[in-house]
């Protein structure tokens, strides 16, 4: 493969790391809240609102079952309107993040789930209130589990930001399409889709340890 | 300290019914005292604990804890009283992502404290529960025991005036528990702490409770003195729960017996004797047997401690040709427990 190719394909990689990246960073802004506020209100919980559950509950759901190519060219005139414009990797990031966000909010809400109520209580006898519950107790407790989240998260971001081309974004999986596709370049085709099995690999690899370096430390073993 | 009056609980059930936890239950805890509450499995014991520290509100009837009535407190003020009432738990509840010494610092953040002040708390802390060589280990590294004596630091650490303890030493084994109960009396005694135990052993309480309230199906069926309730037990569930401990029913082989009302032929009459404190034995078989002329066999006898107070049963029986009535007169002027038992023919030994 000549020099050009791989300036693009490292060009490309680049690309797909900033729209993982920012994306995944602001699905993590955003859906930890959402899980937080899914977890929290639910009846019987730390703030029960059961309607409001209810609402963000389907929401989150809708947003979840909508197919990813059709969010983002719904999207199209909100990305407009946040990044100026509608076309490019930084526009791309809107509706991967959109796509990730609500995902993230049911892998922190499960997380959130895991903690064993008991230790909630104890916290409520000695006072805590339920932000301090949240700050002090909920996420340091399912610290292993929202890792293991976010690692799926960014796994699944992966594999969305193989279809940013679409509103072009570019990427590894814009060149896999173009060149090894369109252009009958199987070696670029077989260099993309090894370059991104290895990304998930790594992704995948490093949650698990950390999470897992958590646990230990706090000797606990899984 | 502690004040109870007309308490229920009604919990919501699914199908439009509800379900009474607790019925109309009134007590008083007496401030530094060591307080015990019994009962079976789901007779509503731990409802009646969260209710002191509103984890449950009550359906109706008031909760006081020093005066202060419970339910009239705004969320902030419910949460600055409960930091004056610590708990602990079965499962210890400890915080598996904080080190020994960050969970006793638990309660202070609440509060806002330090990082200075906290640290030297801490460390007095840890002192008292002997755990400062553990203060940088996890609660899953730590025994079963060792976690208790975590939570009971952690439940002093913002210097409450009320201890609730739930079940604390189910899960340890018999040792551990003595352990922890030393500990308890220890911080009772040097704290002036009121302590509100729940548990399922018998032995703990009469080791270290002065009242005891025994629930059954949400309702107080009696409450007193512990010497009281386990000595002179009046309903039947007390008695089934204190008979482990207390050796109070008669021994099996002499309730299989044929006992007769009225005296009949050659029998004897057996007799319970219970006695607290100091009173010997001998003396009184003695003072019988010369008195009144009659022959004294002893078929039973044990010995109880209610903290240490000696607490003894004996099953004697009277016999000969003296006057059995005179001589029960004279054990009722020594003010002993005495309950007639029944009359048996005097083949007994042989059937013994
Ligand atoms: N949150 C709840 N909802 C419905 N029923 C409950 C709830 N908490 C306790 N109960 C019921 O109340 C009864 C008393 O429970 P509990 O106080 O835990 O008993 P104990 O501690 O004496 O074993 C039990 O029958 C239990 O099933
Ligand atoms: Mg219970």
């Amino acid at each position: 493969m000549s020099a050009v190719i791989w300036n693009l394909l490292f060009k490309s990689f680049g690309e797909t790391l900033y729209m993982i990246g920012l994306s995944g960073l602001l699905a993590c802004l955003g859906g930890i809240p959402l899980g937080v506020l899914l977890y929290a209100t639910v009846p019987g919980g730390l703030m029960p609102r059961p309607w409001l559950n209810r609402i963000v509950g389907f929401v989150v759901n809708a947003a979840r079952s909508t197919p990813f190519i059709i969010l983002m060219v719904a999207l199209l005139p909100f990305t407009r309107f946040v990044v100026g414009r509608s076309i490019g990797t930084t526009a791309a990031i809107v509706p991967l993040a959109f796509a990730a966000l609500p995902f993230m909010s049911r892998l922190v809400e499960s997380a959130l789930k895991e903690v064993e109520p008991g230790v909630i209580e104890a916290a409520q006898a000695m006072g805590a209130s339920p932000w301090q519950i949240v700050c002090k107790v909920l996420f340091p407790e399912s610290v292993p589990g929202l890792l293991r989240g976010v690692t799926l998260m960014l796994v699944n971001l992966v594999g969305y930001s193989a279809m940013a081309g679409v509103v072009g974004g570019g990427g590894l999986g814009d060149v896999a399409i173009r060149f090894g596709h369109q252009r009958f370049r199987p070696d670029v085709m077989v260099v993309t889709v090894v370059i991104m099995i290895a990304m998930v690999q790594v992704i995948q690899g490093t949650g698990d340890a950390l999470a897992r370096c958590v646990q230990r430390r706090r000797g606990l073993e899984d | 300290m502690i004040e109870l009056q007309n308490v229920s609980k009604e919990f919501d059930l699914r199908n439009e019914s509800a379900f009474h936890a607790l019925k109309n239950v009134s007590l008083s805890i007496r401030k530094g005292s060591i307080f015990g509450i019994i009962g079976r499995s789901g007779a509503g014991k731990s409802t009646l604990v969260r209710l002191i520290n509103l984890l449950e509100i009550p359906t109706s009837g008031t909760v006081r804890v020093g005066g202060v009535d419970m339910t009239s407190l705004s969320p902030v003020e419910l949460r600055v009283a409960r930091r004056k009432i610590g708990m602990i738990f079965q499962g210890f509840n400890l915080l598996s992502s904080r080190s020994v010494a960050d969970n006793v610092a638990f309660p202070l953040e609440l509060e806002g404290r330090g990082s200075d002040e906290i640290k030297g708390r801490v460390s007095e802390l840890l002192e008292l529960v002997d755990l400062s060589g553990k203060k940088d280990e996890y609660p899953a590294q730590l025994s079963g025991g060792q976690k208790q004596r975590v939570g009971i630091a952690r439940a002093l650490a913002a210097n409450p005036d009320i201890l609730l303890c739930d079940e604390a030493t189910s899960a340890l084994d018999p040792q551990t528990t003595t352990e922890v109960l030393a500990l308890l009396k220890e911080i009772n005694r040097k704290l002036g702490l009121t302590v509100v135990l729940i548990t399922h052993e018998m032995s703990v309480i009469k080791e270290i409770c002065e009242e005891v309230v025994v629930l059954d199906r949400g309702e107080v069926v009696e409450s007193g003195a512990v010497f009281q309730v386990f000595t002179r037990p009046q309903s039947p569930v007390t008695r089934a729960l204190v008979a482990g401990v207390m050796n109070q029913e008669i021994p099996p082989h002499f309730a299989a017996l044929d006992f007769l009302q009225e005296p009949e032929g050659d029998c004897g009459l057996l007799v319970r004797v219970s006695f607290l404190g100091d009173t010997a034995a001998e003396p009184i078989i003695s003072g019988m047997v010369r008195r009144f002329g009659i022959d004294v066999n002893i078929l039973y006898g044990a010995i109880d401690h209610i903290q240490g107070v000696p607490f003894g049963t004996l099953i004697v029986e009277l016999s000969g040709n003296g006057s059995r009535n005179a001589a029960l007169d004279y054990l009722k002027n020594l003010n002993l427990g005495l309950e007639v038992i029944g009359y048996v023919r005097r083949n007994l030994e042989s059937s013994l």
